[in-house]
């Protein structure tokens, strides 16, 4: 069995085209520049709403990376307060809904349900994961950013960053490979033989 | 921290301040024994993705001591534990109100994100991190004692809490802890801290647990029988492969704490606080 961190980096650009999404494994870091939609629970819901109603949501859809955090405020002076990706899981009721209206690719820690791995299968999606808790390193990467929307929530409005070389790894593939699930199985055997 | 005396005088000014200037010293300043355990966990990790992980999280402490930023950006509901002297005499205005301000200031003036909302319902978020929540204890002589700990909410959601059955013994209990931080998995941002409750009742076994939290990473517990329990939970734990971030490897758990207390003859009641690295827990002493 092979180890599952790969060693090489995947340097991609969001918003993501099919044939990137497709390409990439489980276990995948890849370097990600371009555009990320910050939005989390609060606006996960409101965007969820609109589908529902029939209505546009307030970003193109297609092709874009939805990144699931809330930041700190920024100091005067710097781009963007610390973030770094909040738990899935809580967005699992919602995803599968923004997949269908054209989202590839969604970065968060924590594994996610069996719907959404299914839905990242039938629309080609992936879902990403960052360093929980890293949240002034992982706020470098971030060179601009502008509230697009929901500004009444807070932390949890929704935003556009752009990003130079966001690191991640791949969570879960388009294929139905899972990071979390195949290296602790991994781990839990090279413990036990130790 | 004042003077000394039967019906001592404490000044709410005094709190206020204090409280805020925890608050932001916990969010920046990741506690040394946490960044010790995890240097160490650099050293024992097996998986070289864990390695990175662990790697990064410690750049990221140094990073946001040096910036004066919040290590995560997730500052927390805000806990406080305050044991009040019954000779102490708080002056100046009402201790609730102190502690309330405390906070606000702490986070509004120390750029701390404000994640919480004035009713579990309409979620609309208090924009400043009040209320906090606040448990209060009379205790003897005339001191205030306040800790603060700033928690974490991706970590608090993967707790756990079980009214066992004094049947399931020490091997339940065990079984219970373990399969608690295996279902947190990488949700709760591992390497985790484990606060244990275990015994009082339904409420005070989520009240020990939280407590357990403060005490210092690699601290034995002084009781040999609940210190063998802490080991063998941790190494069972540490065999489940999660790993840093749940990307595999061998640092599932930083350490295990349990506190424990008398309880009912039908009662084996168990709380599992999980905590991530971002333990910032902080303890004043007026």
């Amino acid at each position: 069995m092979r180890e599952h961190a790969s060693e090489k980096l995947i340097r991609l650009v969001a918003p993501l085209r099919d044939d990137d999404v497709l390409s990439l494994r489980a276990g995948d870091r890849v370097l990600i520049s371009g555009q990320l939609i910050g939005a989390r629970d609060a606006a996960h819901r409101r965007l969820v709403s609109l589908i529902e109603a029939g209505e546009s949501l307030p970003f193109d859809p297609q092709g874009q990376v939805i990144y699931y955090a809330g930041p700190a405020p920024a100091r005067p002076g710097s781009v963007m307060g610390p973030a770094a990706p909040t738990t899935a899981l809580r967005m699992d009721a919602y995803a599968p809904a923004l997949m269908a209206q054209g989202v590839k690719g969604m970065i968060g820690k924590g594994n996610r349900g069996p719907e959404v791995r299914a839905a990242l299968q039938e629309y080609g999606c992936v879902y990403f994961a960052g360093i929980g808790g890293a949240s002034v390193l992982l706020s470098k990467p971030v060179v601009s950013v502008e509230t697009i929307c929901y500004e009444d929530l807070g932390t949890e409005a929704i935003r556009r960053m752009t990003v130079e070389d966001f690191p991640v790894v791949v969570a879960n593939d388009a294929h139905g490979r899972d990071i979390y699930e195949s290296a602790r199985e991994y781990y839990a055997r090279v413990i036990a033989s130790m | 921290m004042t003077n000394s005396g039967r019906n001592r005088e404490i000044h709410v000014d005094e709190i206020v301040d204090n409280v805020a200037l925890a608050c932001q010293d916990a969010a920046y300043n990741m506690r040394d024994d946490v960044y010790s355990a995890i240097l160490s966990a650099v050293d024992t990790e097996i998986s070289p993705m864990g390695r990175h992980v662990l790697d990064q999280l410690l750049e990221n402490a140094r990073m946001a001591s040096e910036e004066q930023s919040p290590y995560c950006h997730d500052t927390g509901v805000t806990v406080l534990f305050v044991e009040i002297g019954q000779d102490a005499r708080i002056i100046g205005g009402s201790l609730a109100d102190a502690l309330n301000e405390g906070v606000r200031r702490g986070y509004t003036e120390g750029y701390l994100r404000a994640s919480i909302v004035r009713d579990p319902f309409d979620r609309v978020n208090t924009q400043d991190n009040t209320p906090p929540v606040i448990h209060y204890e009379l205790v003897p002589g005339d001191g205030l004692r306040i800790s603060i700990t700033l928690k974490g909410g991706g970590s608090e959601n993967m707790s756990r809490l079980e009214m066992l059955k004094p049947s399931d013994g020490p091997e339940g209990f065990i079984d219970f802890v373990v399969d608690a931080v295996s279902r947190a998995g990488p949700n709760a941002c591992p390497p985790l801290i484990v606060g244990v409750g275990v015994g009082g009742s339904f409420d005070y076994c989520g009240y020990l647990a939280k407590k357990a939290l403060f005490r210092e990473i690699g601290s034995d517990h002084p009781n040999p029988n609940i210190a063998a329990l802490e080991n063998t939970i941790h190494e069972r734990c540490n065999r489940l492969g999660v790993g840093p971030q749940g990307m595999g490897g061998l640092n599932t758990v930083l350490d295990v704490f349990i506190e424990t207390y008398p309880c009912h003859i039908t009662a084996l009641p168990v709380a599992v606080n999980i905590q991530c690295p971002a333990q910032r827990h902080r303890t004043l002493q007026f």
